[in-house]
């Protein structure tokens, strides 16, 4: 079964039709990339499939249960009770990490288990150790969100979505935020995410990290899905839009 | 009357003072928050009478505010005025005008916060009311500090304006013994004292801000 399937996904903003119809499957297990120029709709893309955003038109569901579809030409969202359930599948990577800023590190990735899931905290505690552990992070359990680099940041908002345990996390272009210094580290944790078989879709501008962690990558533009395959036939699509862009993100 | 007169009654006078501004603060600084709630709100109704409602608090002086509350029932409603009335007169028109002042200082406080900070929270599965005041009323606070800590001096300083409904309070006793013993002195104790009592305020002011030194 599809964790993720969205169809036919259409967003507007006003006049400016954003995503005109965007229709995309996950597997358990699939890490999916998602590149495509500035402007595509990617940010939305992941913004109406998260809830951030609600979607004008098309359909949306995890784990085969409907979050939000269309019925004689409306759009209609779950219940509220169903929403908030069915949010639980997946978690949301920001490009600009929003850790909060009060609390430290620890508490950043245990507060929401112990207050939103009712994990004891003494579980909890033990669940963000153990993700601390293996982010090389658990010297800095006690540290403030502006006492770390950036790279260290976005690490901390990583085990703060993984301690929800989603089944699916997005990425909103995680390294974007960064020194060019500093997206080694996460790069790689997502890497070792890729390794124990998360299921993460990820927006990203970084072409050679793309190729080498996806299944599957999409190249939207102008609010469709241009092309969608390997990285293999991606990198090597007869399509000019394509080759262009590619061809100047790798160089 | 002798000295030790009038420092007894100048005495009385400064509790009553300190008990306008601590009274005062209890209410409107949960009052404030209430009414920035209503001046941020969707409903265009709510929001407009909470922006009349702080439009006339800002722009009237609390001096005339003072009297209305305190006239008012009698003459709009014919009332009979108790003198038990006169300090919750007081509290009741020092509240709402402070409330006024603080709901646009919350407010741009909770303005301020990045929208992420709200997403973020969302997508944690925080409910409203956690994302409220778990996430962003902590981070408010810190950032208002400065402007409420201005509030605060003023009121020390406004709590004389009481004495225009002969509220018997610091500055009125002040007055009244230093017309009656044509001398200055009462009025130059009641200056060091609220001098005192704001040299107090900072320091504690400054002390809370320390206190959320603690994250960016
Ligand atoms: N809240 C909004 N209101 C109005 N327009 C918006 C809003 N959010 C996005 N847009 C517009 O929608 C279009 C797509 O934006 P989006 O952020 O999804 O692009 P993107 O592919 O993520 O780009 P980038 O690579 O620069 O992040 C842009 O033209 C943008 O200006
Ligand atoms: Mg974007």
């Amino acid at each position: 079964m599809n964790l993720v399937k969205i169809s036919h996904m259409k967003k507007r903003f006003g006049e400016l039709e954003v995503l005109s119809d965007i229709s995309l499957e996950v597997k358990k297990g699939e890490v999916v990339s998602i590149i495509g120029p500035s402007g595509s709709g990617k940010s939305t893309l992941l913004r109406c499939a998260t809830l951030l955003e609600q979607m004008d038109g098309g359909s949306l569901s995890y784990k085969g249960e409907k979050v939000v579809w269309e019925e004689n030409g409306k759009v209609i969202t779950a219940s509220h009770a169903e929403t908030k359930r069915i949010s639980r599948t997946f978690g949301l990577v920001f490009q600009n990490f929003n850790l909060f800023p009060h609390y430290t590190v620890l508490k950043n990735i245990m507060d929401a288990p112990v207050s939103v899931d009712k994990v004891p905290k003494k579980e909890a505690r033990e669940r963000a150790m153990t993700l601390l552990r293996q982010l090389g992070l658990e010297d800095k359990a006690d540290a403030y969100p502006y006492q770390l680099s950036g790279g260290q940041q976005q690490r901390v908002s990583i085990a703060r979505a993984l301690a929800l345990q989603p089944q699916v996390l997005f990425f909103d272009e995680p390294t974007s935020a960064l020194d060019p210094e500093l997206t080694g580290e996460v790069l790689k944790v997502i890497k070792e995410l890729a390794r124990q078989h998360m299921t993460m879709i990820i927006v990203t501008h970084e072409m050679k990290f793309a190729k080498e962690v996806s299944d599957r990558i999409i190249f939207m533009e102008g609010g469709v899905i241009v092309e969608e395959g390997s990285p293999d036939q991606l990198f090597t699509s007869q399509n000019l839009r394509v080759q262009e862009f590619i061809g100047k993100l790798e160089s | 009357m002798s000295m030790s007169t009038i420092f007894t009654l100048l005495a009385k006078g400064m509790m009553i003072s300190v008990e306008i501004f601590f009274f005062t603060l209890l209410f409107s600084l949960p009052l404030g928050l209430l009414v920035s709630f209503g001046r941020m709100s969707k409903n265009f109704l709510v929001r407009s009478l909470v922006k009349i409602y702080i439009a006339v608090m800002r722009g009237t002086p609390l001096m005339l505010q003072l009297l209305v509350v305190y006239f008012g029932p009698f003459y709009l409603f014919g009332m009979k005025i108790s003198s038990g009335y006169r300090f919750v007169a007081v509290i009741i028109a020092f509240s709402i005008n402070y409330a006024a002042y603080f709901a646009e200082i919350y407010r741009s406080g909770i303005e301020s916060i990045s929208v992420g900070q709200y997403e973020a929270a969302k997508i944690l599965g925080y409910n409203k009311v956690q994302t409220f005041f778990k996430i962003i009323f902590p981070q408010v606070v810190k950032r208002i500090l400065p402007p409420v800590t201005n509030e605060t001096i003023t009121l020390v300083k406004d709590t004389s304006l009481a004495s225009v409904i002969a509220m018997s309070e610091m500055f009125t006793i002040a007055k009244q013994i230093s017309a009656k013993e044509t001398t200055i002195m009462p009025l130059m104790l009641a200056g060091i004292f609220y001098f005192i009592f704001n040299y107090l305020v900072a320091f504690v002011m400054e002390y809370i801000e320390k206190k959320f030194r603690y994250f960016r």
